[in-house]
């Protein structure tokens, strides 16, 4: 899905850069804040990360007839906020821009701000929103994750379309071209995560109802009132 | 089987059917190479927007051979399911070793009382 080494012209590439550099430094504050306070959440943390991991190796068919990734960051920005899905998004768009030759460093910008910026607080939003209305959590964790996904792909191929608008058409013209390339095979992908968050957010239900109350996700019995209060802010 | 297991079974059996289905109904066909990345269609979009267009960077490592970078993609896939692994693991023992020790509080002070 990350646009490839070399494929941004260098304006664009800083541009990018410097847009997604403070989002990072920021998240990494939340981050070493987040390990100072709770250090039992470090074990959460870690696994938030190893979904990132796992669902963007995870290259998939889609109806388009092209392959393309996952990219793992709805779960943890419903989790620890968005902030830190910056800094375990970045760590794993490092790792395969370093090793993969999968995405790059000259991109690394702009790959940071569509899967680890603008994905977690899309997904994110739109978890939040679904849970004000009381819809039940689960069905608030797809959609999250699903938007957390599909978002990502857009700023890709918005990216993209800046960067390289259509000679005739112009920028919509050379969107329209990406948008299908990206977004259109990213739908069942998008479903696919979903379902996968899902799945493991049953999972965390299961096995660290202490956990997911602490961090809001499920609320306390007695302070229900309050806790949606809290979460509302 | 819990209906908890039978839920995250239908799940995964979902998200293996939405993998599946595009490969069955053969949705690549119509393409020259069926099933090939998203980013690598997207370089080739690049060069017909712009012909002239040349990469002013390439990658400092660049996995030698597809083995070698399905490799290092199944690394990726295998770190993080492990981590995750260990985390469910972890969890799972934690709540068993605890059940174990309020069963055993209880016999004991039921031992006493007799």
């Amino acid at each position: 899905m990350h646009i490839a080494e070399g494929f941004l012209p260098p304006a664009h590439a800083v541009a990018w850069g410097v847009a997604s550099a403070p989002f990072v430094v920021h998240g990494v504050r939340a981050l070493t804040r987040e390990v100072r306070e709770h250090p039992e959440s470090t074990l959460l943390l870690g696994a938030s990360g190893a979904f990132t991991f796992v669902l963007s190796a995870l290259k998939l068919p889609s109806v388009t007839g092209s392959c393309s990734h996952p990219t793992g960051t709805g779960l943890g920005a419903i989790l620890f906020r968005p902030p830190i899905m910056a800094v375990l998004g970045t760590i794993t768009l490092l790792f395969q821009a370093l090793l993969l030759a999968h995405g790059g460093l000259t991109t690394l910008g702009a790959n940071v701000f569509s899967m680890a910026i603008v994905g977690p607080w899309a997904g994110y939003a739109v978890y939040k929103l679904l849970r004000r209305y009381d819809v039940p959590l689960m069905v608030a964790v797809f959609f999250g994750a699903f938007f957390a996904d599909l978002s990502t792909y857009c700023v890709t191929s918005v990216q993209l379309a800046l960067a390289f608008p259509d000679p005739g058409s112009g920028f919509v013209g050379a969107l329209g071209k990406f948008g299908t390339i990206f977004a259109v095979t990213q739908i069942p992908l998008a479903v696919s995560e979903g379902l996968l968050t899902v799945l493991v957010m049953r999972l965390l239900v299961q096995s660290s109802k202490g956990e997911l109350t602490r961090l809001g996700v499920l609320l306390a019995k007695k302070q229900s009132v309050t806790e949606t209060e809290v979460a509302a802010r | 089987m819990k209906k908890n297991t039978k839920i995250n079974l239908l799940l995964l059996l979902a998200v293996v059917a939405l993998a599946v289905l595009p490969l069955a109904l053969g949705l690549g066909d119509h393409k020259k190479e069926p099933f090939t990345g998203a980013d690598g269609e997207a370089e080739t979009a690049i060069t017909e927007i712009e012909p002239d267009y040349k990469p002013w960077f390439s990658p400092l490592y660049e996995p030698p051979s597809g083995e070698i970078e399905s490799a290092l993609f199944s690394l990726q896939a295998a770190l993080g399911a492990g981590v995750l692994a260990y985390y469910f693991g972890l969890r799972r023992g934690r709540r068993q070793g605890e059940r174990q020790a309020r069963e055993r509080d209880a016999e004991e002070s039921t031992a006493e009382r007799a």
